[in-house]
């Protein structure tokens, strides 16, 4: 089978790995907006240091 | 390894692509799920950050559709002979059943562990409980053992309002399961009408619908027996608190309609239904899809309304 250049399986593929590129970047900006999300929405804030003990 | 190794032993025409992978976890049934997801994360009393809510509807919606692929993996021996389903990227083909099974596997972890994350833990061991409940319970277990496959089985699409519910509440309160009831009931009608106008589909894949194992007339008359229960429990989930005068409106006209069309099939028989090709059963089937997306609808109006002082009673 002659393998050309541009054969529609070079497009196939690029679409693939194209795909699973955006999905990746996808779920890094996911996690980012989530970790910003939780912050300022105080669900992660630290316990306060303040309430003496005995 | 680049292209430039690729020799003629390698090459397939139908190599998958990227749409093919995508097709495994059942689009238009995750449309569903995140429809319904996103009226209950709406009709929760409490206020969710929306990306958080985004979020939550994102992962609810890849965990229904790694059990679909999971289900494509189990099924794809019966999916290959059903017209229906033959046209899947396994039967097809394209995408090799292990694979699908490593996708499915790999999807369901990281949506059940980030739901848990983005919002409690309680709603990620929910949603791990829906995925187990459908590919175990219903795919491995129940569709090819019993003419009750879909009754069960339909509870695992019931399942996502009530997780959205708990992604954003983190408790569990009367008002999602009316919801889970609603798209509980509503599945046996639905699917029985689509066995009734596949025909032999469900015959020659060996499953045990209503329709192989107790015959068509009784396929008839159950779904016009599940279809007035139904209207009985959606109407009178309208004077509960996730109804209201929208709602009200909105399920008396649609369970008129279903019941008119329940009705009608419970009386055809089998020539008059090939003589128009199923037209009822088919028109049947179409106001189903329209009668949950109306249903659910109505209940996001009412929830959205409400902090206005319009929604509900």
């Amino acid at each position: 089978m002659s393998f050309k250049a541009e054969h529609e399986l070079h497009t196939r593929r690029f679409g693939r790995n194209l795909g699973v590129a955006l999905t990746l970047v996808a779920f890094i900006v996911i996690v980012f907006g989530l970790t910003v999300a939780k912050v300022t929405s105080g669900d992660m804030s630290l316990p306060t240091v303040g309430t003496e003990q005995n | 390894m680049s292209d430039a190794s690729i020799n003629a032993s390698t090459l397939r025409d139908d190599e998958a692509s990227f749409g093919d992978y995508f097709a495994l976890l059942k689009p238009r049934v995750m449309s569903l799920v995140v429809f319904t997801a996103l009226v209950g994360l709406v009709a929760a009393p409490v206020s969710v950050n929306p990306f958080i809510a985004f979020c939550a509807i994102l992962f609810i919606a890849i965990g229904g559709g790694a059990s679909g692929a999971l289900n494509m993996w189990w099924d794809a021996d019966i999916d290959a002979v059903m017209k229906r389903t033959r046209k899947r990227p396994i039967p097809a083909g394209k995408v090799g059943s292990e694979e699908a099974m490593q996708i499915g596997l790999a999807l369901s972890a990281m949506s059940c562990v980030m739901l848990a994350l983005a919002t409690n833990i309680f709603a990620g061991a929910f949603l791990a409980f829906t995925i187990f409940f459908y590919v175990v319970i219903y795919t491995m277990w129940l569709k090819r053992l019993t003419p009750q496959n879909i009754v069960i089985g339909g509870a695992a699409g019931a399942f996502p309002p009530v997780i959205g519910w708990i992604a954003a509440t983190g408790s569990m309160t009367v008002e999602p399961w009316l919801m889970f009831a609603l798209t509980f009931m509503w599945t046996p009608p639905h699917f029985w009408a689509l066995a009734l106008f596949m025909r032999s589909d469900y015959d020659d894949a060996g499953v045990p619908m209503l329709t192989v194992t107790h015959g068509r007339r009784a396929t008839r008359l159950h779904i016009l027996a599940y279809t007035a229960l139904l209207a009985i429990f959606a109407i009178g989930a309208a004077f509960t608190d996730i109804g209201g005068p929208v709602y009200l409106t909105v399920a008396v006209v649609l369970n008129a309609l279903f019941l008119r069309g329940a009705w009608q099939i419970s009386r055809r028989d089998e020539a008059a239904s090939e003589t128009d090709n199923f037209k009822v059963e088919r028109s049947f089937f179409k106001l189903s899809l329209l009668y949950l997306f109306l249903h659910f609808g109505a209940i996001l109006v009412e929830a959205v309304l409400k902090p206005y002082g319009l929604g509900g009673w």
